[in-house]
Order: structure tokens, then sequence, then C-alpha cells
């Protein structure tokens, strides 16, 4: 989207225009006022062994095992993977399964700690001057210290500090617009660990040889922005702070590119081919502390929110603290919780279990009122065509739901449903509560499962024919052979019948003595 | 410590404070000053008819919500079939009998609304396809206008005389007629007289505005029709640009054959002090269900029902084209639809991904 004359000429800093996007009630005020605390050591720790995008951790400890902290409990297990680490020392009660913070509640690997209370470190990495190390070594750092994208995508951020090598980089963008309602631990760290934060975007741009670092901050955090505009300056003429608009998506990647940068990420394509890597300001603050400190991820800053929530906070948790330890420090529920949400109301992932830890990419731990949560019965669509005004991908999101009702997965192919960014606008706007963005995962899960089950059909058949031709070729290869003997065997008693046809004749000529003393030599 | 009931639903889990009874009570709200003005203008025939109409609507709903088997409460009272009910009467002449009232509703409701599968189904406007079906079938009834005679006013049936002229045999009711101004001009044209001479005799444009003109029930007062749209794109239930297109291309066609033969074509200024180009504009045209779904196929929906308005009243058979005009426009919707969308993020008009290069 290219800047109009016009806009240039109206304010030449305007952002480029995004299509679509909603206003939903931001509710940040009741915890931003809330300096980040640290809660205390939870009487147990359950540390996941996937908490990342790729590959699960493979454990390295077992039971009874002593812990220090910082100490590493799992290994990455192949490219895209991510190390967990002890966030404290103790005990090691059980290398099993644990229900995940997910709505399924189904069990997954899980590493039960009993903290000894003591919080004695381990070995802790080697501290790095990022001055004087390579690139290579920083990102090798990040591997080593478990860290993943914490805006809740968890990709392991390694990889993308590697991305230098594969394409040509020249933008990082700092992702701290947290467009989310509720949240609010961005907005804090931002205010109370800018240093530290702003000494991670330096360090993550140099890894990735980029000569520009953005940082982007949606326009209702005031002091945030005070705060990092006065640091980001200290970075010369890489560093810039942009203020963006209050929108939800504002903090989804490629929309944010394109708000920065005028820059549309093609479909199906990633912002690095365009020299463009995003990372979210909590990771900037983990890689700070791996780099300088040499510590892994341990903690994140959960936002305890909701009309529910007693004393809504922001709180530095350890990784595996069971979500009731965390309602508990935050005095419990004054009113009734009808909803309890990890992460943010417009995305995040509802929950049963409040023995469910908190991972490394849970931004929120809300719990949300009956009013808050505004559920209502689903009418029929009238066609008012507000989320077609609301999709921030372009979308008709009315169109898609009749679609996938009538079973027409295909046509809804057709018309973009790979393109959903599943954030929820649509369904949120929607004035009959239909269930928009539920029926666009349902669908999209069950093309994945169509494709898996056509994959597998097609592997099934192919391995089928492999088989076939191969014992084709197998009793080929015997009738040949049998043919092949059958020959030499008829070759031999021919060859035979006239050796003996000869020898029958040489006995006519010759004196039968001297055939049998050739016959013993 | 528990939770009473978490329920697990899927996110978001915050939404907004749209829903669709807000939707049509805030439409109501808005078309209430011109009903108002309609019913005080008319007086006591004009009070029962809407009564009649609305009545009608909603009854004629609950009864093809029972027989389709969906829950009555929810759907009944979302507003739509009360609103549905509203824009007819609104339609209709102010004493026209109770039966075209009942008639009305019904058509609206039933063949307009509930056959096509129920709300959100329906192709054409209910409303416009009930006042479409009557005009074809009770002429007479549907061109008989009154002078205004406001509640109160000397001259004005009573609550009694009222009855009779809703429900009896109206006999007041032939001593009283009299034509629209649309209706004036057409028949002054065909009878080949020019446009200046015609609008001698018509009232001047500010009191055809303004609405003290013998019309339809709810469609004289251009004005307060005007101000309640207005007020719904304040409130971002409708967009601007259904309005703008309507009453544009109306006013644009309407100057230009002006210009070009000013004794055979009205003056734009004459087409717009019509409440029933307004209320197409602002009530009608805007209607969700029947109108595209993107603002480019808005904008599209809007002119031709704009163009088909002014075609119909310039050379058309009926003095007034709405009802045609929107329900030939709402048969394109689909079609519109079908070919008018957004450009995806990321992916050019015809669907492929964008070039790298083209990016920038």
């Amino acid at each position: 989207m290219r800047r109009s004359l016009l806009d240039l000429l109206r304010d030449p800093a305007r952002l480029f225009a995004l299509r679509g996007g909603v206003h939903p009630l931001g509710q940040k005020f009741l915890a931003s006022n809330s300096p980040i605390e640290r809660m205390p050591i939870p009487t147990l720790l359950r540390v996941p062994l996937q908490q990342h995008i790729g590959a699960p951790a493979e454990p390295v400890v077992v039971r009874d095992d002593l812990v220090l902290k910082g100490q590493l409990v799992g290994r990455a297990r192949g490219p895209i993977s991510a190390n967990v680490h002890a966030p404290t020392s103790g005990r090691v009660l059980a290398v099993g399964h644990f229900a995940a913070p997910h709505p399924s509640g189904l069990p997954v690997p899980t590493i039960t700690i009993r903290p000894d209370g003591e919080d004695r470190w381990g070995p802790r990495l080697s501290r790095l001057h990022p001055e004087d190390v390579s690139s290579d070594e920083i990102s090798a750092q990040v591997r080593e210290a478990g860290i993943v994208g914490m805006g809740g995508a968890t990709f392991p951020s390694a990889v993308k500090l590697g991305l230098r090598e594969k394409y040509d980089l020249d933008t990082l963008v700092i992702n701290a617009a947290e467009c989310e309602p509720y949240l609010t631990c961005d907005d804090r760290l931002l205010q109370e660990h800018a240093e530290e934060v702003t000494d991670g975007i330096a360090i993550m741009a140099s890894a990735l040889g980029v000569r520009r670092a953005l940082i982007a901050i949606e326009s209702n955090k005031p002091k945030a922005i005070s705060t990092m505009r006065h640091k980001m300056a200290q970075l010369g003429e890489m560093g810039r702070l942009v203020v963006v608009p209050t929108r939800y998506p504002m903090g989804s990647e490629k929309h944010l590119v394109q708000a920065l940068t005028g820059k549309e990420t093609p479909a199906r394509a990633l912002t690095a081919e365009m020299g463009i890597v995003v990372h979210n300001a909590a990771t900037a603050y983990a890689v700070h502390l791996a780099v300088r400190y040499g510590e892994p991820l341990l903690s994140r800053v959960v936002t305890v929110s909701g009309r529910a929530i007693k004393r809504p906070a922001n709180v530095r948790v350890l990784i595996g603290t069971p979500v009731a330890d965390i309602l508990d420090h935050c005095g419990g529920f004054a009113r009734p919780a009808k909803r309890l949400v990890l992460g943010g109301p417009m995305m995040g992932q509802p929950i049963e279990n409040l023995r469910v830890p908190v991972v490394k990419g849970t931004n929120g731990v809300l719990a949300l009122t009956a009013a808050e949560t505004a559920s209502d019965l689903s009418m029929p669509c009238i066609r008012c065509g507000s989320c077609v005004q609301a999709c921030p991908v372009g979308l008709t999101p009315l169109e898609l739901n009749a679609r996938i009702q009538a079973g027409d997965l295909e046509g809804a192919e057709k018309v973009g449903l790979l393109d959903c960014i599943a954030c929820g606008s649509c369904s949120f706007i929607c004035p009959a509560s239909i269930p928009l963005v539920q029926s666009f995962n349902y669908a999209k899960g069950k093309l994945a499962q169509r494709q898996s089950e056509k994959h597998r059909q097609e592997e099934t058949k192919r391995l089928a024919e492999a088989r076939k031709a191969r014992e084709a070729a197998i009793s080929k290869a015997k009738r040949e052979a049998m043919a092949k003997r059958k020959a030499e065997m008829a070759a031999k008693k021919k060859r035979a019948a006239a050796e003996k046809a000869a020898a029958e004749q040489s006995v006519e000529a010759r004196p039968p003595g001297k055939v049998d003393s050739e016959a013993v030599s | 410590m528990t939770v009473k009931s978490p329920t697990l639903a899927p996110a978001p889990h915050c939404h907004s404070m749209f829903t669709v009874s807000r939707t049509m009570l805030a439409v109501m709200v808005c078309l209430s000053p011109a009903t108002l003005f309609g019913l005080y203008q008319f007086g006591w025939p004009a009070i029962l008819l809407f009564t009649v109409t609305i009545v009608s609507a909603f009854t004629f709903e609950i009864l093809c919500l029972a027989l389709a088997r969906r829950p009555i409460l929810p759907f009944a009272t979302d507003g739509s079939a009360l609103l549905t009910g509203w824009l007819v009467a609104m339609t209709l002449p102010p004493w026209a009998p109770w039966w075209v009232g009942f008639l009305g509703g019904g058509i609206a409701i039933v063949l307009g609304k509930h056959v096509f599968g129920g709300l959100g189904q329906n192709l054409f406007n209910p409303a416009m396809a009930a006042r479409a079906m009557l005009l074809v079938a009770v002429p007479v009834q549907l061109t008989m206008w009154v002078d205004p005679l406001p509640l109160g006013s000397s001259g004005a049936p009573d609550f009694v005389a009222s009855l009779a002229i809703t429900f009896g045999a109206a006999t007041a009711f032939d001593a009283m007629s009299s034509a629209s101004v649309l209706g004036t001009i057409q028949s002054g044209l065909d009878a080949g007289r020019g446009v200046s001479e015609i609008l001698a005799q018509t009232p001047p444009i500010e009191t055809l505005f303004l609405g003290n003109v013998a019309g339809s029930l709810g469609e004289t007062n251009a004005a307060l029709l005007l101000g309640g749209g207005i007020c719904l794109v304040l409130l971002r239930i409708i967009p601007a640009v259904v309005p703008l297109a309507v009453l544009g291309s109306v006013a644009g066609l309407a100057a230009l054959t002006h210009l070009i033969a000013p004794d055979h074509f009205v003056p734009p200024q004459v087409h717009l002090a019509s409440g029933a180009l307004m209320l197409c504009a602002f009530f009608i045209a805007t209607d969700y269900v029947t109108s595209p779904i993107t603002w480019v196929g808005k904008l599209i929906s809007g002119l031709i029902i704009g163009t088909l308005i002014f075609v119909i009243r310039t050379w058309g058979a009926f003095p007034e084209g709405v009802a045609f005009a929107v329900l030939l426009a709402n048969a394109c919707t689909p079609l519109i639809d079908a070919y008018v969308r957004p450009r995806i993020f990321g992916r050019t008009r015809s669907g492929r991904p964008l070039d790298l290069e083209g990016a920038e």
C-alpha cells in the first residue's frame, strides 16, 4: 500500500493505513497501574516439555534427581525446538504427563519439580559481551537459553535470529503493540525495564545485522511510550519508536509490518523475505538476560486480570507455576468467574482446570465475569456486513461461514479460508453472536485432516504398488532362475548324454581296463 | 480454590455492544420522528392503519415461526417483524382501508420473508415486495391520497369517524381524495404541459420538503426522514455510501436531464424533496439482508436503485418507482456479491500471492 501524495501533505509521519480491525473495550486500567511483583516460589512446579512450536524437548533428568536453578531439564530435539530449564532448585518428583494449559486439558509430557525453597543457581551460561562476539554466538546463546517468542506464538527465537543466513535483512521490528484487551505485562515491562529491553533490542539488531530497529507501541500506553522513546534515542540513528493507533489486531505480525513500513507480506510468505524480522518486547528482555547474564528463560511477566479477580496485577512468575497459585496470590475471586482464559480475551485459550501451569507463551490469566464475556445466544446472520468491514485480511466471513455450514470446505478454501489469521474480529463484532472464527478454525482443522488422510492414502497406495512391483520382480527373478536352471539341467543332461554316447563310442574303441584306471585317477 | 462453573467457550471471550435487536431499535428510533409527524398529519385513520399493519406483521411472524418450529420468543422479539410492518405502513396511503394494511403486513412477512427461510434469508426487501404487490393488485386503494388534516384541526375525523374510514365503508374518504405531487407532475407531463406550468400549480419546494402535502403515511416529510437517516449514519448503523449513491444518482440524472430539456424534466430539487426517496435512501436501500456486503457492492447497488428510481419516475407507468427500483436492485445483489469482493491481504485481486518486488 503506497502512501498517497495527499497523505504526505497532510502528515509526513503518518502511518500506513490498515484495513478492518475492531475496538474492543481496553480494560487495561484494571492492571496497568500495578507494578510488576515477584511471586513467591510455589510449592510445586509443572514444567511441560513442549512450550514452543516445533518438536517437544527430550527430558534429561529422571525422578528424584536434584536440580539447580537454570539447570537443563529438557533438551531441544531438532532444529525447531527449545530447551527447557529448571525454574528453581528442587527435586524432580516425576517425569511424566500432566494436563496441558489448553482447553482440551489433555496430558502432555511434563516434569514436576518440588522446589526446595533455596533457589540455588546452578552453573550459568557464559556471559557474553555482544560487542565482541559474532552473531552466531549470540543466537547459539539464545538457543541454549530456551528463549521462544513471548507474545504467544512461542516460535523458537534463535531460529528467527538465524534468518540472516537465508535472507537479506534490514529491519528489526519489536512488537510491543499489546493489542489484546486487559493485558498490560509488556506495558509494565517497558516502563520498569526499558534499559534492559533496549539492550536486548540492540543485541538482537546486531545479531541480525539490520540497519534499523523499530519498536511499535499502541497509543494507549503513554507512559511506556515516553520511557521507551527516551531509551530508543540512545540507540542513535538505528532505533526509532513508532506509536501505532489502538486497534485490534494491530499486533498481528504482518499487519504491524504493513502499518510501519507499508510493505504487504505476500500470502504464504515470511516477513523475513522482505528483510523484516519481528520479535516481541518480552523476548528482547529475555535475550538481554541470556546474553549479558547467562540466564536461561525461567520466568515471565503475566497479567492477572478480569473483573472476577480480587486484585488484578502484573506478576513475574516462574515457568510451570500452577494457575491456581497465581489466582491465590492475587486474592482469589471477587465475583463468580464465568470464564478462565490463558492469554488475552480475543485469542486466549479457555481452561477448566486450575492446576495447569503457566508456560513461556502465557501472557495473561483472566477471570471474566458473565457480564464481561457477554456471550449471547447465536441468531441467524442478517448479512449486515460488519464482519466484512472488521476483517483485517479482507475476507467475507459470513460467506465463509455459510459455505462451511453447508459442508462446502473446498468452496470456503477457494474464497480465502486459509488466509484467515483467526484474530476473532468477526466474531467480536457479529451482532448475531455467530461463532465465526470457531467455525473457521474447525474448517481449517478438517481440511488439514483431509489433507493428511489423502497423503496417507497416497502413501499406502504407493507402498502397496511398490510391494506389488517388488513381488513381481521377485517372482520374475525366481521364474528366470528356474528357467535358467532348467536350461542348465537340460544342457547338462544333453552333455551327459553326449558324453555317454562318446564314452560308449570310445569303449568300443579302447579296452575296458584303461577306462577304469582313468576313472580312479 | 474452585470456580463455580468456568465454561469452555471459543475465543473471543468478549463481544461488542452491537446486537441485532439494538440495531433494529436504533432504526426504529430514527424512523419515529417522521412517523409521528405522519400520524399527526393524517390523524386517527392513519393511526389505526399503522396499528393494523404492525399487528398483522407481528401476528404473521409468530404464526410462521410456529409453523417452522423455531423458538418464538427470541426470534419474535428481535424487532425485525415490527420494523418490517412499520416500513410497510409508512408507504401506504394514510386513509386506506384496514385490509390493505393487514394484507401488506401479511405479504411482507409471509411471502417477503418466511417463504425464503426467515430472518436473513430473503432475497427481496419484504416491505418493498409487499408495497409492489399491493400496488399491482389493488391500484385504486394504493393511489388514493388525502390532503393533510392534522389531529384536532377542523374537518379532521374524530376517533369514531376514523373507525368508519378505516374499518367501514369510506364515504367521507372519496370526498377528501387528492393527488400526490409526483402524480400531478406525471399526469401533467403526459398531458403535454410544460414543467414550469405544472410546478406553478404544485405546492412550493419548501412545503414539499417539510411534508405538508398529500402523500403516503410516513413519506411526506423528507426533512425528518433525512434527519433520522443522518442519525443512523452517525451511529454507524448504516454506511453513508448507500444514501449518497441513491440520492446522488437521482439528483445527478435529474440535473442533467433538466439542463438539457428544462421543460420536459423536473429539476432535481423536486426529486430530492420527495419523502419516498429519502425513506428509500436511508431506510430501505440500506437494508442489510438485501443489499451487498461490501462497500463497493453497496455503492453499485445504490447507484442502480437511484438510476432506476429516476428512470421509472420519468418514463415509467407509475409516478413513483422506489419499490420496483429496490426490488430490481435486490435481484442483482447475489451477482454483485459474487463478483465484488475485498482483496485478500497479501494477494492480488485475482487471488494469487503478491510478488515480493511488488510488495513495496
